[in-house]
C-alpha cells in the first residue's frame, strides 16, 4: 500500500449503499444509506456523509474503487467520480482477508445474490453465486417477513424463540411465500416459521458453498450477517463455525477500498 | 475490472471463406425446402446420424439434420419463442430438449424457418426419416415428428439405428459384435431405404459419402488441432459456423471441399500470425452447446482479451479424435484404403462412427473429463467456462462431474447456468456480471478500445 493514500472503496447494492474511507490500512469513516430509485443520487449521498464523517474532501481521496450490482453506473460520473470497478466476488475476498487473514471460505449474503468464495492470500480462488432467483439472499427474508407481518429485523429473534424444525422450500422466493401463508394458516407459530425460513436460507446457501468446498476459517459478511437468526443454521448445515466480523455490511466496501490502495495488486 | 488496460495486438482480419460458408448453409436449407420441385427426396435426421447411407438413393436426396435447424431457430429468438409457445399449447413440457422443441414448434405452427431469419409458410414434411439413438431425446424426438406429421395428414416411415453399443478404446476381435450390432442395422436400414422409397440402392454412391464423410470429420478435427497455434486463428464464435457444414453435409463433396480450403486458410493465417482475436492474451474453452441466442457473450469476453479457442463440443461433435501412445489427443486419420462394397463401406462407417468423442458423454464422463484436460494443455487453455445446459440433458450429463475433474487438476473452471435454445432460461446480465468476476478473479483487466 501506497504511503499516506486515502482511499475510498463504495458498494452500491441493491438494498443499501455503503462507504468505507481507508487510510493506510485504517478506516477513517463508514457510512451507509438505503438505496433510492435514483442510484446516483444514493451513491452521492452516502459517499459525502462518509467524507463529511472523515473530514476530508473528494479531493483528498486519491482513488475511488466501486463495487456491488450498481459500480457501474458511479464510474467516472461527477460527485464520486469513481476510478474503477471491480466485482463484488473481489472485493468481498479482499474486505473479509483484511479483516479475518486467515479466512478461506468467505460466504457473503446481500439483499440480492448470496455468494461463496474460496479465498487464498485474499485472492479469489473459486467462487459461485446463487443463480437468479432471491431465495438465496436477503431480499427471501424481507419477502417472507412482509408475509409474516412482522418486522424484518424481529425475524431472527423471533426465529431464535423455536426449537421445532419444519421442512420448507427455498429454491423459489414465490413458491415459499405460498408456502408461508399455508403454514399460517395451519396455525403454525410465526417462531416456527421464521425458523423454518432461516433454516431454508440457510440449507440453499450451504449447498451453494459445499459446491466450492468449506475451508475454515470461514468468514459470513454482507447484511444477511447482522441477522442473528441466519448463524445457527447456517453453523449447523456446514459443521463448522463461522466468523462474523465486525461491521459485515461494510466488508466489500472495505475490500474495495483495499484495492484502491493497491492499483498495481 | 473497467479500469482498462493496454495491450499488444495481433494482425487480425476476416476469414476469406466466411461466405462460402454462409452460402453453403442457406443452400443447404433451400435445397431441402425446394426438393420435391427438382423430383428429388427429403429425409429428416438427427446431426449424429449415418447420413451417407441414404446418399446411397441418389444425388438428388436432401436431408435436414435436427440439431442444426433447432439451433437456427434458437438464434432467431422471436421465432424460437413462437415455437416454445406452440410446444408448450400442445402439451409438451419446457424441460425437454430445446432443439426438440424449437423443431417440433416449428411443425406445429407449420412454418419453417431460413438461415437470414426468412419464415417460410408450410413446413416441409419430410418423405423418410432416418435417425440413430444416442442421447436420450434422440429416437423419442422423430418418433413425435412422424406423429405431428401423421396429425397433418402425412405418413413418414421411420428408421431408427440404436447406436448404444460403448465407446471402444480399441477394435479387437473381442468387441467386433459391437460394430456388427450397428453394421447389421445399418445393412437392414439399406433394404428398409429401398422399400420406403422405391428407390434402387447404389453402392457405388454409398462409398463415395462414406468416403467424404470420414475426409470431412478428419479434416475438421485437423482444422481445430490448428488452433493450438498462438495467437489462435480461429474464435469459437466463428467456428461454429464453420464445424456447423460437418452437421448439415459431412457425407457430401461441398464439405470435403470447404474444409480442405478451411484448412489451407488456416494454415496461412498461422503462418502470417493472423489472430482471430487481437487482442488475445487468456485462452478458454467452453462446454456444450452455447446459448445460441446470446452469442454476444464472446464479444464481451473479448474485451478482457479472452478468446474462446473451441471446446470438445466444437472439436469433437463432427471431428474425429485419437489418443496417441504419448498421450497426445490427435485428428484421427483417415483409413487407407477407400472402401469398395457395401459390406466394406458399412465396417468402415460404424468403426469410424464409434470413435465419435461427442458419444463418449454417454459411458465415460472420465473419458470426457480426460479430453478436456488434454484440449487445456495441447491448446494452451487458462481456464474452462462450462455451460449447464438446461436445454440439453444429452451433453450436459455429467458436466458438474467434469467440473471437479477440471479442478483435481487445477484448472480454473466457470460454471453457468443457461439453455441452448430457450431464452428463458438464460440471464445474459447475471451471466455477465458473474463472467466479469471470474475474469477478475484470473487477474484480467478491461482492455482499452
Amino acid at each position: 500500500m501506497t504511503d499516506e493514500m486515502i482511499t475510498a472503496g463504495i458498494d452500491v447494492g441493491a438494498k443499501f449503499a455503503k462507504v468505507v474511507i481507508l487510510k493506510d490500512g485504517q478506516v477513517l469513516a463508514r457510512a451507509k444509506t438505503l438505496m433510492g430509485f435514483d442510484l446516483l443520487k444514493s451513491a452521492s449521498d452516502v459517499f459525502e456523509m462518509a467524507l463529511k464523517d472523515a473530514g476530508l474532501s473528494r479531493g483528498d481521496i486519491q482513488r475511488v474503487v466501486a463495487t456491488g450490482m450498481g459500480g457501474n453506473a458511479i464510474l467516472q460520473r461527477p460527485q464520486i467520480n469513481a476510478d474503477e470497478t471491480v466485482s463484488g466476488v473481489v472485493a468481498g475476498a479482499a474486505g473479509a482477508f483484511q479483516v479475518v487473514p486467515t479466512v478461506r471460505t468467505v460466504i457473503d449474503v446481500g439483499a440480492e445474490e448470496g455468494r461463496g468464495i474460496k479465498v487464498e492470500g485474499g485472492k479469489v480462488k473459486d467462487f459461485v453465486i446463487n443463480e437468479r432467483c432471491a431465495a438465496g439472499a436477503g431480499t427471501f427474508i424481507e419477502a417472507m417477513a412482509r408475509a409474516l407481518e412482522v418486522k424484518v429485523e424481529d425475524m431472527g429473534p423471533l426465529s431464535l424463540k423455536s426449537v421445532n424444525a419444519i421442512p420448507m422450500n427455498a429454491q423459489c422466493c414465490v413458491f415459499a411465500e405460498s408456502e408461508v401463508v399455508s403454514l399460517i394458516h395451519s396455525k403454525v407459530s410465526k417462531e416456527d416459521v421464521s425458523k423454518a425460513i432461516h433454516d431454508a436460507i440457510a440449507g440453499r446457501i450451504s449447498s451453494m458453498v459445499l459446491r466450492i468446498g468449506v475451508e475454515k476459517d470461514v468468514v459470513l459478511i454482507g447484511g444477511c450477517a447482522l441477522n442473528p437468526g441466519f448463524l445457527p443454521p447456517l453453523e449447523k448445515e456446514l459443521h463448522t463455525s463461522i466468523i462474523v466480523p465486525e461491521f459485515p455490511e461494510f466488508v466489500s466496501a472495505l475490500g474495495a477500498a483495499v484495492i484502491a490502495a493497491n492499483p498495481q495488486r | 475490472m473497467t479500469s482498462a488496460v493496454e495491450v499488444k495486438e495481433y494482425p487480425s482480419e476476416p476469414l476469406k471463406c466466411w461466405e462460402q460458408a454462409k452460402s453453403l448453409r442457406k443452400n443447404y436449407y433451400e435445397d431441402y425446402l425446394h426438393a420435391h420441385e427438382k423430383g428429388g427426396l427429403r429425409w429428416a435426421g438427427g446431426a449424429w446420424s449415418f447420413s451417407s447411407i441414404p446418399a446411397g438413393l441418389g444425388e438428388d436426396v436432401y436431408c435436414i439434420t435436427g440439431e442444426p435447424y433447432g439451433a437456427t431457430v434458437a438464434f432467431f429468438k422471436d421465432f424460437a419463442a413462437k415455437c416454445h409457445d406452440a410446444t408448450e399449447a400442445a402439451g409438451f413440457p419446457r424441460t425437454l430438449c430445446a432443439y426438440m422443441r424449437n423443431y417440433w414448434g416449428s411443425i406445429l405452427l407449420d412454418k419453417y424457418i431460413l438461415t437470414d431469419g426468412t419464415v417460410v409458410d408450410g413446413y416441409p414434411a419430410p418423405d423418410f426419416i432416418w435417425q440413430d439413438h444416442i442421447c436420450c431425446s434422440h429416437g423419442k424426438w422423430y418418433q413425435l415428428v412422424k406423429w405431428l406429421e401423421k396429425k397433418r395428414g402425412k405418413e413418414v416411415p421411420m428408421y431408427c439405428v440404436d447406436v448404444s453399443v460403448g465407446y471402444p478404446s480399441d477394435f479387437s476381435p473381442e468387441e467386433d459384435y459391437k460394430v456388427n450390432y450397428v453394421v447389421e442395422q445399418l445393412s437392414d436400414g439399406i433394404d428398409w431405404l429401398e422399400k420406403a422409397t422405391g428407390r434402387k440402392y447404389n453402392d457405388a454412391l454409398l462409398c463415395d459419402a462414406v468416403w467424404n464423410e470420414i475426409k470431412s470429420t478428419s479434416l475438421w478435427a485437423e482444422i481445430c488441432a490448428l488452433n493450438q497455434a498462438v495467437p489462435a486463428p480461429l474464435d469459437e464464435k466463428s467456428m461454429y459456423s464453420l464445424y456447423v457444414m460437418g452437421t448439415l453435409m459431412k457425407h457430401r463433396p461441398e464439405c470435403v471441399a470447404f474444409y480442405e480450403m478451411l484448412t489451407d486458410e488456416v494454415k496461412d493465417r498461422i503462418k502470417r500470425g493472423v489472430a482471430a482475436v487481437s487482442t488475445e492474451r487468456f485462452r478458454v474453452i467452453t462446454d456444450t452447446q452455447p446459448p445460441w441466442g446470446f452469442l454476444r457473450i464472446f464479444r464481451e469476453m473479448e474485451k478482457y482479451g479472452v478468446v474462446s479457442v473451441g471446446s470438445l463440443y466444437t472439436h469433437g461433435l463432427i471431428g474425429m479424435w485419437q489418443y496417441q501412445p504419448d498421450g497426445t489427443w490427435t485428428p484421427k486419420p483417415i483409413p487407407p484404403i477407400k472402401p469398395q462394397t457395401r459390406e466394406e463401406a458399412l465396417q468402415t462407417i460404424v468403426r469410424w462412427t464409434l470413435h465419435k468423442p461427442e458419444w463418449a458423454h454417454f459411458y465415460q464422463p472420465e473419458l470426457k473429463t480426460k479430453m478436456m484436460d488434454s484440449i487445456v494443455k495441447q491448446w494452451k487453455v487458462n481456464a474452462v467456462l462450462l455451460h449447464y445446459n438446461r436445454g440439453c440433458e444429452g451433453l450436459s450429463v455429467h458436466i458438474a462431474e467434469n467440473r471437479l475433474g477440471l479442478l483435481n487438476s487445477g484448472i480454473p473452471v466457470f460454471p453457468f447456468e443457461g439453455n441452448m435454445g430457450d431464452e428463458r432460461d438464460f440471464d445474459l446480465a447475471g451471466t455477465m456480471a458473474r463472467l466479469t468476476a471470474f475474469f477478475e478473479s484470473m487477474g484480467l483487466k478491461k482492455l482499452k478500445k
